[in-house]
């Protein structure tokens, strides 16, 4: 499926349901199965299943410590569970053959500056078996003109761009993203959805931590959302939206908060400064009733929940955290 | 929950895929090191620029000889030192080791790679050594002992770069740099790399023989014929041997403990 169809909002078909073994059998690429991983007391993944199928984009939320990164590691093969297995392609990430078909972008705070993005991308070429060749990997990073350039003068969006490019390196499969938008421009980042959304369309399959909602609103054909080591809601982006329910009034009224609760179908009520916000699941008759009620209401607006609302709503946190913090 | 899972297509990383990888990683590695001023430059600089200063004021004396052989051991165990233990160390911390680590990248590959990128500048380091000895030192020596100072030189890199990946595991590494210099400094001054043992205080004489730039010192300064006597060469040889599987050892276990708490 097309991302088009997803931002639109149109989309009412789940690509995936929540629990896929039916659906899916025979075709995950990558599992995570009942995988339970403690640092001492600390439990950062309990008892996580979490299957990968071709060819989707798959986002992972969760906010601070929710376990999100500790996911990404053990399917990299970096970690073992303490309990519970991983399998990519049929195979221990541990194992360096398994890898030869994965891709990883992963935060690293520091890359050696004194080589040149031509010879970056050339020593991860060879560490795979069936590379791109590097002038299409340099295509679709969008590195052309930089590639002489030593890695230390490049701005923090085109060193981002750099290890995009290194985990295409070697044509993978499965790509793990991990943060990959953080400190590019509106362009690059929209450069960087595209091309997520081409090799989702060439069957490859994409996992992606990020902190920006929108991105994975943009993005996913699933999004997965875990708090303390734990699945707490799991599909498209409208289901998870959709958890969350209902739409949001906002406007400048002189209608008491007491009355616009008993009006038919109204869930909340809340106060932002001038304005109020109701929340309810018959946003047409709310709306009509308002109006009816006060001539001099102004500045109607009408929106669906947000995925920040459902991810709120959902984690009960603050919002989902922008750093990764590594046991 | 029995969903199959699709199986890998069959791959086969061969002799070519190995001796490929190992080729680009020592390419870039050199190349990496090379274009790092504050490494190349301290590196080679170091003993170069003391060989200019002690070697050259004592030119034409046996001392210059000496310290032709004695600063090739230093510049090896430096670059060692500093190219493994600082270098492993930061890009540890910095998370790109771990990037490499994800991709199928032969570990083996980085560690041999690093090893062979520190004994180039040990070559770049006796080659000048060499040089200014023949022509500001007034050194005379043969081919033979030319081409053994060479090979000795770099037989060090075995155990130094061991010493290195060790203390990389050890270290935090915004402190390696001086952690190294502590340890680099004065084990070179107490072996006799800077001055012969025989002008150190008698305590320096006695403890030299535990420290393994001590052995690796006494085979190179063996072909000029200022090794001290009483002990065969072998035993040199098997000290330096020793030396490299304790910290290989100590390495392989502090490194797989770490692995199983990961």
């Amino acid at each position: 499926m097309s991302a088009s169809t997803l931002a639109s909002g149109f989309h009412v078909e789940p690509l995936t349901v929540p629990f896929p073994a039916g659906s899916h059998a025979g075709s995950a690429i990558a599992r995570l199965h009942s995988a339970t991983k403690r640092y001492g007391q600390i439990t950062a993944l309990d008892r996580l299943t979490l299957n990968l199928y071709p060819g989707e984009v798959v986002a992972l939320l969760g906010p601070n410590g929710a376990g999100k990164t500790t996911a990404v590691r053990l399917l990299l093969g970096l970690i073992a569970p303490t309990s519970g297995s991983v399998r990519v392609m049929g195979r221990d990430p541990r194992d360096a053959s398994a890898r030869t078909s994965i891709g990883a972008m992963l935060q690293v705070t520091r890359v050696p500056e004194t080589l040149r993005v031509r010879e970056h991308i050339d020593l991860f070429r060879s560490y795979y078996p069936n590379p791109l060749p590097a002038a299409v990997i340099v295509r679709i990073a969008r590195l052309e003109d930089l590639e002489n350039r030593f890695f230390g003068k490049l701005s923090g969006g085109q060193k981002q761009r750099v290890l995009f490019a290194l985990a295409l390196a070697g044509n993978p499969d499965l790509i793990f993203l991990d943060e990959p938008t953080v400190g590019m421009d509106i362009e690059s980042r929209r450069g960087l959805w595209d091309q997520v959304r081409s090799l989702s369309a060439q069957g490859k399959t994409v996992l992606l931590t990020t902190h920006y909602l929108e991105e994975a609103d943009m993005l996913a054909s699933r999004v997965v959302v875990i708090n303390k080591g734990k699945v707490m809601a799991e599909g498209t982006p409208a289901q998870i939206k959709h958890q969350v329910g209902g739409r949001r009034i906002r406007c400048i009224t002189q209608l008491e908060e007491s009355f616009l609760l008993t009006l038919p179908s109204v869930v909340s009520v809340k106060r932002d400064r001038e304005a109020v916000i109701v929340t309810t699941s018959e946003a047409e008759r709310v709306v009509r009733e308002m109006l009816r009620n006060d001539i001099t209401l102004y500045g109607l607006e009408i929106s669906a929940p947000g995925l920040e609302d459902a991810f709120l709503a959902l984690t009960g946190s603050d919002a989902p955290d922008s750093e990764n913090t590594t046991h | 929950m029995a969903t199959a899972v699709i199986a890998a297509r069959p791959q086969s990383l061969g002799f070519r895929y190995y001796i490929h990888v190992l080729r680009q990683e020592i390419r870039y590695e050199f190349l990496k090191m090379l274009r790092m001023r504050v490494f190349s430059l301290s590196v080679v600089g170091f003993p170069v620029m003391f060989y200019l200063l002690f070697g050259v004021a004592n030119r034409h004396t046996e001392f210059a000889r000496y310290l032709l052989a004695s600063y090739s051991c230093f510049g090896m165990v430096g670059a060692s030192l500093f190219g493994l233990g600082a270098g492993i160390a930061g890009e540890r911390v910095q998370g790109w080791l771990e990037l490499k680590q994800a991709s199928p990248m032969p570990r083996l590959a980085y560690l041999v790679a690093k090893t062979v990128s520190c004994a180039g500048f040990a070559m770049l380091i006796v080659a000048l050594l060499i040089t200014i000895g023949l022509t500001l030192g007034g050194v005379t020596m043969s081919v033979a002992e030319g081409a053994k100072l060479i090979g000795i030189t770099l037989a060090g890199a075995i155990p130094f770069a061991s010493m290195g990946l060790l203390l990389a595991l050890l270290m935090p590494a915004n402190a390696a740099p001086g952690v190294i210099n502590l340890i680099y400094l004065p084990m070179s001054f107490c072996s006799g790399l800077w001055m012969p043992l025989s002008m150190l205080p008698h305590w320096m004489q006695k403890i030299a023989p535990a420290l393994p730039t001590y052995h690796y010192a006494q085979l190179a300064l063996n072909i000029f014929g200022y090794a001290r006597s009483g002990t065969g060469m072998l035993a040199h040889w098997e000290a330096l041997l020793g030396f490299t599987c304790l910290m290989l050892g100590a390495a392989w276990l502090i490194f797989t403990r770490s692995e199983a708490k990961a």
